[in-house]
């Protein structure tokens, strides 16, 4: 879906983050423009998460130097709320329960501070209900998922339907998906990945962070790249996920060696 | 800081008392002969004079309980005018005079504009409008026979009643606090439903608000005939800003065979300042006796406001297959202590009591659950469900949970569940990541915390309990 007028949502330049003082993000350089979807994968610890939260402000983490930019603004002036706004969306890994919130009421909530920000028209709690219903077609959910609290009992497939749902209601510029697929049967999978599909377009970006190759299957990426202790240390296209898949994570030590060999 | 407290405590006079008996105005102090003025001056028949002098008497054997998981400097009960009624409220001519940050709060909580005025005690016209309201309600209450006014009246038209149910839950020597409301009351209110009768409406002390201001030593008592049923709502969520230090009041209810009671408290009192200095004293007895078969009594309470709140609405639970609830939200901010739970004491066969109790803390506040769960050994078949959950806001807080369980037969069942979480810093983000500001979502965390309880309130409490919570906790999670 790259399209030669498509512009630069996401800019990071040596990104360094850390969380108590350990560094994580040791130089991360990614530019992603709209209509574009990326892959981030590694190994567990490499910083694919951390990536994540710290893209969308969590304050934990600490960013010690670099820059990000989103539509050539500031990133990291923004609080995290601001950041959302701006159209910047985190499918969490683990999505977080709310005990005794409908969901229809944090849906809702969620949509009207969107829309609010958009300049355009919040919906009363029987247009939206309308309105809800008919993105939730889109990921094949119960009606009575409106009704029950926020994530709280939903099954691992669940949750990760409500973070698509949210992602389809709020029309994010740019989405970064943590591990959607972890947790999801193939059912499920095809499901959510559908729903992403049916969302991504020429206006929008996706970041997908994921371990397996078999997401990609469903949603092909433009680009993929490997994340290695807090740095990108290969990127290519849908190949190289392939490539990964078959030949393991260790491949891509062996060949770093080589190459710092052949340097050398 | 004692000494401060010790002087606030001191100093309920500062709206410059004249201690002339002549004006209404009893001498400071305590003995037989405040009784006997504060008896004579509301000119009431001798047996209620036997009941203050009978209390006052276990009164002055008793000493102030120190139990509790509350601190404050000990009261000094000889330096406190006990009759000072009918004590109208300071008016102020007008909206200017009104302290600023109270108007803030009216605005916040939506307070109709009319009804602002009213409560911050500004003597204008318009509060005449729900004196006409309140007539109106008093004359369709009176059609269907439900009695409904203050209790100084309903010594005089309804002695019988009084004397037969005044002291009948709660006995003027049950406790420190109740035996001093005993001894001293000056008002509060009366509610009759008689046989058969489901009082059409909900009946609040708001209606009251103009005929006097209770004081300091509120007595309720509610009676709910065979097959009666009655929701009664007392407080209002504005902020009631009152000199007095101690507010010792006792409410009693009685349900009979089918009757059904349920008594719903929103209390936003004076809480005293961000640095913890001033604010109420809330010291209150409240009690049901569920003495019929099929009985019901239901308590609901959100209790945010006073500077100490120390009570514990319980039922009685004697007539066969009779029903105990008690729903809480207890909300301390900056310097509150509050030390609230029930006590469900099961007698009759059969008799099912439930607890839910929500506590939330911020600041540096510390809130408890104390609650007691009586099985007596004729209680054949009884049951009880208590579920108390804490939630602490900051980590300067505190919350506490202290469960009584007694049971003295083995038919019965008895669950008790208790959590205490903290305010999701995973909850805020997850919120603040789909556009969601930080009072907002700490708003939604919370009434979602709390909406077991707050289901269980009338629609029109249950919205200004939430907005209340709301503007409590405001500023309390940067």
């Amino acid at each position: 879906m790259i399209d030669k007028n498509s512009t630069t949502l996401l800019s990071i330049k040596n990104l360094h983050a850390s969380i108590n003082t350990t560094e994580i993000l040791s130089g991360i350089n990614l530019t992603v423009k709209s209509g574009e979807i990326h892959a981030i994968m590694g190994l567990n610890g490499s910083g694919k998460s951390t990536l994540a939260k710290v893209l969308a402000g969590h304050s934990a983490y600490e960013v010690t130097a670099g820059s990000i930019e989103f539509e050539g603004k500031d990133l990291l002036a923004l609080p995290p709320e601001e950041r959302a706004r701006a159209g910047l969306f985190l499918g969490f890994q683990y999505p977080i329960e709310i005990p005794g919130v409908a969901n229809t009421q944090f849906l809702r909530l969620a949509y009207n501070t969107i829309q609010a920000q958009r300049g355009k028209d919040e919906l009363d709690p029987l247009e939206f209900d309308d309105f809800v219903r008919e993105k939730m077609k889109l990921l094949d959910m119960k009606p009575d998922f409106l009704d029950r609290s926020v994530n709280e009992g939903f099954s691992g497939g669940e949750k990760k339907r409500n973070e698509i749902l949210q992602m389809a209601l709020l029309e994010p510029k740019l989405s970064i998906l943590d591990e959607t697929d972890s947790g999801l049967d193939i059912d499920a999978l095809r499901i959510v990945a559908n729903g992403v599909n049916q969302i991504a377009c020429k206006d929008n970006a996706i970041i997908l962070v994921t371990h397996y190759q078999r997401l990609l299957d469903y949603i092909v990426p433009d680009f993929v790249h490997v994340m290695q202790a807090g740095r990108i240390v290969m990127t290519g296209d849908k190949k190289l996920a392939i490539e990964l898949e078959t030949r393991g994570y260790d491949w891509i030590n062996a060949d770093q060696h080589l190459a710092t060999g052949v340097n050398a | 800081m004692s000494a401060v407290l010790q002087s606030l405590v001191n100093q309920p006079y500062k709206h410059g008392f004249v201690t002339d008996i002549e004006s209404d105005v009893a001498p400071k102090g305590l003995n037989e002969d405040t009784i006997r003025l504060i008896s004579a001056k509301k000119n009431e028949p001798e047996w209620l004079l036997s009941f203050r002098l009978d209390a006052y008497r276990k009164w002055v054997t008793m000493s102030e309980p120190d139990w509790q998981n509350v601190h404050y400097s000990k009261i000094d009960y000889q330096d406190i005018s006990y009759y000072s009624a009918p004590k109208p409220k300071n008016k102020l001519a007008s909206m200017d005079e009104v302290d600023p940050e109270l108007l803030r709060t009216f605005e916040k909580l939506g307070v109709p504009l009319h009804e602002r005025a009213a409560l911050a005690g500004v003597a204008v016209d318009v509060i005449f409008d729900s004196v006409s309201v309140a007539t109106t309600y008093k004359q369709k209450l009176a059609e269907v026979g439900i009695i409904f006014c203050s209790i100084s009246e309903a010594v005089h038209n309804h002695p019988e009643l009084v004397k037969k149910y005044l002291g009948s839950v709660v006995p003027v020597g049950d406790n420190f606090f109740a035996a001093l409301n005993s001894a001293v009351f000056t008002d509060g209110s009366f509610c009759f439903i008689p046989k058969g009768v489901k009082c059409p409406m909900d009946l609040s002390t708001y209606f009251r608000i103009n005929t006097e201001g209770s004081g300091q030593f509120e007595r309720t008592l509610v009676i709910a005939e065979e097959g009666a049923s009655v929701s009664y709502l007392e407080g209002c969520t504005a902020p009631q800003f009152d000199t007095n230090q101690l507010h010792a009041a006792v409410v009693e209810l009685i349900a009979l065979d089918n009757a059904n009671i349920k008594y719903s408290t929103v209390q936003n009192w004076y809480a005293g300042d961000e640095n913890g200095i001033g604010g109420i004293y809330n010291f209150v007895t409240k009690r049901g006796l569920a003495k019929g078969v099929n009985s019901r009594i239901s308590w609901t309470q959100v209790e945010t406001g006073a500077a100490i709140t120390w009570k514990y609405p319980s039922c009685i639970l004697r007539g066969d297959n009779s029903v105990g609830e008690f729903y809480s939200v207890a909300v301390t901010n900056n310097f509150q202590q509050a030390d609230t739970g029930t006590k469900m004491i099961h007698i009759g066969k059969n008799t099912r009591s439930t607890i839910i109790s929500k506590g939330i803390s911020a600041g540096h506040s510390n809130s408890s659950y104390r609650g007691l769960v009586r099985i007596t050994p004729t209680a054949d078949g009884a049951r009880n469900y208590s579920q108390c959950d804490s939630m602490l806001i900051g980590d300067q807080c505190g919350a506490h949970t202290f469960p009584y369980i007694q049971v003295q037969n083995n038919t019965a069942k008895v669950e008790h569940e208790a959590s205490t979480s903290k305010i999701g810093e995973d909850q805020l983000f997850y919120l603040s990541q789909r556009g969601i500001g930080a009072e907002e979502a700490v708003s939604m965390i919370i009434n979602g915390f709390c909406k077991d309880v707050f289901q269980q309130l009338p629609m029109e409490f249950a919205v200004e309990a939430t907005k209340l919570l709301s503007f409590k906790l405001e500023g309390s999670v940067g």
